[in-house]
């Protein structure tokens, strides 16, 4: 009762401060003056994107915004207060999954995020009971909630990693599920992570691959499928190769088997072939099919790494020594083109499709080299071409010096 | 100070004689060598533009309706499409993500780069996968037998 | 050979009055000491500056001053035109070879007093010919429209600009507009190819014809030495003795030049982009380091002055003194060296090294 009177003192202050004030919504109003958790939802919702489109505490908790009397909080009279964890998805979804609803507000967006959630990991688990589990505030928070698109939003694809590591990374919270905390750990060490962070936001984060509101991971035959939504050539020359049946056969887990799933970082091309840091020889020995057309494949990319390194090298010591060889720099561009498409070709697991990419590569990277190769001899032909007119001047200063010592020595 | 000049007018003497001869051919030799590249250089070359603000992409004909051409334009590599009514486009073939060059598609009728699956449409526009920006667009004319692009900016 | 020389002579000579003239180049004589190797300094920077305006007549063949050619018309000329590589290497070497040449000779007239009376007006025209070869240094530079040039232009006009009163207007005629864009590069060109030749030829042809009226100065220690008996006047034909010996010298500088051209050709750089952070250490033409360097160790404020305008100020000051050096030397004109002026001399000399050294570390 107490509160109550509190409440009616306080609205009559603000009556009076706020005439031109947007209608009254007494939720708020009464909120904003208790005090710790009582007061966070009033003050945080002011910059709630349901706020701005609007709506008002009792748009989801029911109630009356007019009442000024605790008669506003009646369950009688409609009021669901703060629903349970288990409650929470069923509660946001009263308006999310009402497609005519929200077409009100923003025609555009999808309903489905319910029907999503319950095919997912955490929206199972919740359904049994756990209460562990990500629901949609957990993720979107509550009260403060923010559109995906503000950069200050949990779900912005910058923020969704460490948004989802709040719970995945903590060893003692996720006691007892048997799967790995380290996964976030070893996402920031990927080139994926790094991309991201440099601003390039369609770089994937967790949600990419593993879904957002259908969380789960992808199974184990269907990894190469989500990496190739953007690796497209990659996911269809591994899927023509022989790697395809024999992974699927040993139930291996297609892309990740070499690249990693979460710590995938920039492969190099050591990783192919019978070198130390090969991920070939992992299964395969030599004598195999494998190894030998995995020792090819290395041998043609070696070739073409090498015919690139000395071309570069002998164009930067015709330009160092201030011949122009722009041209053939702008050649040499299809020589990295040339290696990017074979290091591509390499998931086929097949030498010729690499042979053809690194065999155009270093015949381009020859045709630079040439072109380096004749800077080199304009060069020496400028200086052949100064030390003929040195020579000449030598002479004329020679001729001009004997003259001068001729004519007064006759004085 | 006054000596009687010891030779007689008219004779040069074998001394003087390969003096003046030093002295003439080294100056004539030099006039040559400054002169001979002066002469070389007033000469025009036959590539008369340089190929930084316009080339010939291709000959009128060489590309099929639906299809496209790589071709190098200034430093960077440009890509000339052929419509499937027969009129041309050329843009930059630099993938706006991460500088792949693209290629044309002639199965989807639009430009596509195969690094990362970033699609354009055939104004140039990124419809589709993580291209941030448009491709940059060059103006095609026909010259006689000639597709020529040119740049603008 | 003779004869047809004399004819064209005769016929000139009807025409013109050119006997008076050579009859007077033909008595010419330069006097001869041990300072006389100074004197062929002058001579040598004539020769760079004829050296200048044909490779420069040969560079506008092809140059476009348009922000959007310039620098691809530089490349081309480097790159596609034959020994375009050469005309421009020798064109940029040559302008610093000319300042520096040009330097050496306005210092060996200093040092040998040759500015005193009757040589005044040489003097005066020679400064103001020395700052027109930097006026076409510094336009030049921006010519090639690449990087280093653009934002050197860009801080050696900001500097202008900071002269209180006129600054704003200078800044503004010298860019043709408030920044450096495509109108400061129109601007340029025309100083560099227009205003400035036209200003070097009547301030040249004046002080040639000063030189040749009032031949070359002996200095005031070998003066007194001829007439004080110890030393005796000595001195040669101008044509063909000390003609010949001049030969030898540009012969020289054309030697040092192919050299530089052909071993160190002039780098073409990236192109000028607007909007593109400076790079670190820009900094001026090396003629224009030791100004640079000096500005940059004033403090923020001298007295009441804004420590860059007392620098600008500073600077103003001495080039107001060295150029009326003639007319402050009073004693000189009696044939008394004074002690001052050689001391200052020094002072400037070792003033521009010492920064220009303290610039480029």
């Amino acid at each position: 009762m107490k509160n109550s009177t509190t409440c009616i003192a306080l609205i009559l202050f603000s009556l009076q401060a706020a005439s031109a004030a947007p209608p009254k919504d007494t939720c708020i109003t009464c909120h904003s003056a208790l005090e710790g958790d009582l007061a966070k939802p009033a003050k945080l919702f002011e910059g709630d994107v349901h706020h701005q489109a609007g709506l008002s505490c009792a748009d989801c908790h029911g109630g009356n915004p007019n009442d000024e009397s605790m008669d506003a909080m009646s369950r009688a009279k409609g009021f669901r207060g703060a629903p349970k964890k288990n409650q929470t998805p069923d509660f946001c979804a009263r308006c999310h999954a009402d497609a005519a609803y929200m077409h009100r507000f923003d025609p555009k967006m999808r309903v489905d995020q319910l029907s999503q959630y319950l095919t997912s990991v955490h929206g199972k688990r919740l359904k049994q009971g756990d209460t562990k589990v990500a629901a949609c505030v957990d993720c979107h928070g509550v009260h403060n909630i923010l559109p995906v698109s503000d950069t200050r939003s949990p779900v912005f694809p910058a923020n969704v990693a460490s948004t989802c590591a709040h719970c995945h990374s903590d060893a003692a919270y996720m006691k007892g599920y048997g799967i790995p905390t380290n996964q976030f750990a070893l996402y920031e060490k990927s080139v994926h992570a790094q991309t991201l962070a440099s601003g390039d936001t369609s770089a994937p984060t967790c949600s990419t691959c593993h879904g957002n509101h259908g969380a789960t991971p992808p199974g184990v035959n269907s990894v190469a499928n989500v990496c190739g939504t953007c690796h497209v050539m990659n996911e269809q020359l591994f899927e023509k190769s022989p790697h395809q049946a024999a992974f699927a056969k040993m139930g291996l887990p297609g892309c990740v088997q070499c690249h990693s799933n979460h710590e995938i970082v920039r492969p190099t091309d050591a990783w192919v072939g019978s070198g130390p840091q090969s991920v070939c020889v992992t299964c395969h020995t030599p004598g195999d099919k494998g190894y030998t057309v995995a020792q090819a494949m290395s041998a043609g990319l070696a070739n073409l790494n090498s015919s690139l390194a000395r071309a570069e090298k002998v164009l930067s010591v015709a330009e160092r020594d201030g011949m122009d060889v722009s041209g053939a720099k702008v050649e040499l561009a299809g020589t990295n083109e040339a290696l990017v498409k074979a290091r591509v070709n390499v998931h086929a697991f097949e030498e010729a499709s690499v042979r053809e990419l690194t065999d155009s590569g270093v015949e381009i990277a020859g045709k630079s080299y040439q072109a380096g190769v004749a800077a080199l001899r304009e060069r020496d032909s400028r200086r052949k071409g100064l030390g003929i007119a040195l020579i000449a001047i030598v002479l004329a200063i020679g001729g001009l010096y004997l003259k001068i010592r001729q004519m007064e020595s006759r004085e | 100070m006054e000596t009687a000049d010891p030779t007689p007018r008219g004779t040069v003497q074998p001394g003087r004689r390969w003096v003046n001869l030093l002295l003439g051919s080294g100056v004539v030799a030099s006039i040559i060598s400054f002169i001979y590249p002066a002469m070389r250089y007033i000469i025009p070359p036959p590539v008369t533009e340089s190929s930084s603000r316009f080339v010939v992409a291709a000959k009128v004909g060489e590309l099929k309706n639906n299809s496209g051409k790589i071709f190098k334009f200034g430093s960077r590599p440009a890509i000339l499409v052929r419509l499937v009514d027969g009129s041309y486009r050329a843009f930059s073939a630099v993938c706006t993500h991460l500088s792949c060059t693209v290629q044309y598609r002639s199965d989807l009728h639009e430009i596509w780069c195969a690094c990362h699956n970033g699609l354009y449409d055939l104004e140039g526009r990124n419809v589709s996968g993580p291209p941030p920006r448009p491709l940059e667009s060059y103006e095609v004319h026909i010259q006689g037998e000639d597709v020529v692009v040119t740049r603008t900016t | 050979m003779a004869t047809l020389y004399r004819k064209t002579l005769n016929w000139l000579d009807e025409r013109f009055g050119a006997g008076s003239v050579e009859e007077f180049l033909r008595h010419k004589t330069v006097p001869v000491n041990r300072h006389t190797v100074w004197s062929y300094l002058g001579g040598i920077t004539l020769f760079l500056f004829i050296i200048q305006v044909l490779t420069g007549i040969l560079l506008l063949l092809y140059y476009r001053p348009t922000p959007n050619d310039a620098f691809e018309s530089v490349q081309y000329i480097m790159t596609q035109v034959r020994f375009g590589w050469l005309i421009r290497s020798v064109h940029s070497w040559s302008a610093n070879l000319m300042i520096f040449t040009a330097f050496v000779h306005m210092f060996s007239v200093y040092f040998l007093k040759a500015y005193r009376k009757p040589r005044e007006l040489t003097w005066l025209s020679g400064i103001l010919l020395l700052f027109i070869l930097m006026g076409f240094g510094f336009s030049g530079y921006l010519l090639p429209w690449n990087t280093l040039s653009f934002f050197a232009t860009k801080v050696g006009t900001e500097m202008a600009g900071s002269i209180p009163g006129i600054g704003k207007w200078l800044l503004v005629f010298l860019r043709g507009g408030q920044e450096v864009t495509g109108a400061t590069l129109t601007r340029f060109f025309g100083f560099h190819v227009a205003v400035l030749p036209g200003l070097a030829t009547v301030l040249l042809a004046m002080h040639l014809l000063l030189v040749q009226r009032l031949g070359m100065s002996v200095p005031p220690s070998v003066e007194r030495a001829i007439a004080e008996g110890r030393a005796t006047p000595r001195s040669i034909p101008f044509f063909p003795n000390f003609l010949l010996r001049d030969m030898i010298g540009w012969y020289a500088a054309l030697g040092v030049l192919g050299g530089l051209a052909a071993i160190f050709p002039w780098e073409l750089g990236t192109k000028a982009d607007a909007f593109a952070a400076a790079p670190a250490g820009i900094r001026p033409e090396w003629y224009f380091l030791f100004m640079f360097q000096t500005l940059k160790y004033l403090p923020a404020k001298i007295l009441f002055l804004e420590g860059e305008f007392a620098g600008l100020l500073g600077f103003g000051a001495a080039a107001a003194v060295w150029v009326l050096v003639p007319f402050l030397d009073r004693r000189i004109g009696f044939g008394r060296v004074t002690r001052f002026f050689t001391g200052l001399g020094i002072f400037v000399i070792g003033f521009i090294v010492v920064l220009s050294a303290l610039a480029l570390r």
